[in-house]
């Protein structure tokens, strides 16, 4: 019968003092499915990064502070590096959600992921018009996730880096490894 | 000692590849599995709970919005059976997966008593798939108990998928 290779046990996700630092992706999910929330918080956890769930977009409004008329200080030390929201949801969806986020002058340049269950062409170039960076086909794939996190880090140059990949590298053999050089990152575009 | 644990171990094996090859699971819970470590051995457990108690919220409501004829919602059932095959899709529920697919069907040109039969068949698998759960977190249980680890074997869907009809041996 068929088998598929176990990964490497995730002890970085569990390790609670790599957990604290301050280099952490940190990304804000947004899903009104219990179910998801939960699986994707998981993948995140997974891919070290920092998780904040929410089950609605009013909520992730509120959390970025961009619910009442925008506040021009807005919350300084809220660093949230990645929004990840689901299409559809009950009240405001995940396109408005998206729309409001590229609207305001404090989160205009996060980067913000859609993800749906549907794989609705217009509704895809409607994402990608409003500017989010990718559009997701749920079942999320932890592949999905690693490959988003990646071209964020090498935006982002966390020194962080290093040490997930080095550990990756070692597990999965998918980049080839130099010593000489520092960490080349290759981004698999599918 | 070591037979019991192996035997048990045996078992699990085998029952976890019986319920791909029936059709109950299929590579969206290899998925899950693979997302379960040592600090998180309840994650599988715990997501399935969730998407049991989703599964009964929701056939509750469609229910009601399907009770009377004369006033059937079809937009909140539509709703219903979005969310379910969602659900359902995110944890490898494959036959519950796959009766949505009718339901929403029947949905789409307002078939009540299609609905009904539907919204039965949900009910059946969802409570179908949560007994044979049990039985699998109970073995992982009776491992765990007897001092074995629970076997890290990740079957393949596509592989184990029978080609005939999905039904069920004996």
């Amino acid at each position: 019968m068929a088998e598929v290779m176990l990964p490497m046990k995730m002890e970085m996700a569990n390790d609670p003092s790599k957990f604290t630092s301050p280099d952490l992706l940190h990304v804000l999910a947004v899903d009104d499915s219990h179910v998801d929330r939960k699986f994707i918080e998981r993948l995140l956890k997974v891919s070290s990064c920092k998780v904040t769930v929410v089950d609605s977009a009013t909520r992730a409004l509120q959390y970025l502070g961009l619910d009442v008329n925008e506040k021009p200080i807005g919350c300084k030390d809220l660093k949230v590096n990645l929004i990840m929201t689901d299409y559809s949801m009950p009240g405001m969806t995940g396109y408005e959600l998206l729309k409001k986020i590229k609207e305001s002058s404090a989160f205009r340049d996060v980067p913000v992921v859609v993800m749906s269950s549907e794989n609705i062409l217009p509704r895809i170039d409607r994402c990608l018009e409003e500017g989010a960076e990718d559009f997701l086909l749920k079942p999320v794939k932890l592949s999905d996730v690693r490959r988003i996190r990646d071209s964020l880090i090498k935006v982002e140059d966390l020194s962080f880096t290093k040490s997930i990949n080095k550990r990756e590298l070692e597990t999965e053999n998918v980049y080839s490894l130099d010593s000489s050089v520092p960490l080349q990152l290759k981004r698999t575009k599918i | 000692m070591n037979t019991v644990v192996a035997k048990l171990q045996r078992q699990f094996q085998d029952y976890l590849v019986s319920l791909y090859q029936q059709g109950f699971l299929d590579n969206q819970f290899t998925e899950l599995r693979k997302l379960q470590d040592e600090g998180t051995p309840d994650f599988v457990a715990e997501v399935v709970s969730l998407f049991f108690d989703d599964c009964s919220k929701l056939i509750n409501s469609m229910s009601r919005s399907l009770e009377r004829p004369e006033n059937v919602d079809f937009k909140q059932v539509d709703s219903g059976v979005h969310q379910l095959k969602g659900s359902s899709s995110s944890v490898g529920a494959r036959r519950v997966k796959n009766v949505c697919i009718s339901f929403k069907e029947c949905c789409d040109v307002q078939n009540r008593e299609g609905c009904l039969r539907c919204l039965q068949q949900v009910d059946y698998e969802y409570k179908m798939l949560k007994t044979k759960l049990q039985d699998l977190f109970n073995l992982e249980q009776q491992i765990v108990q007897a001092g074995g680890a629970i076997p890290q074997h990740f079957p393949s869907y596509t592989i184990l998928r029978p080609d005939i009809r999905p039904c069920l041996d004996a």
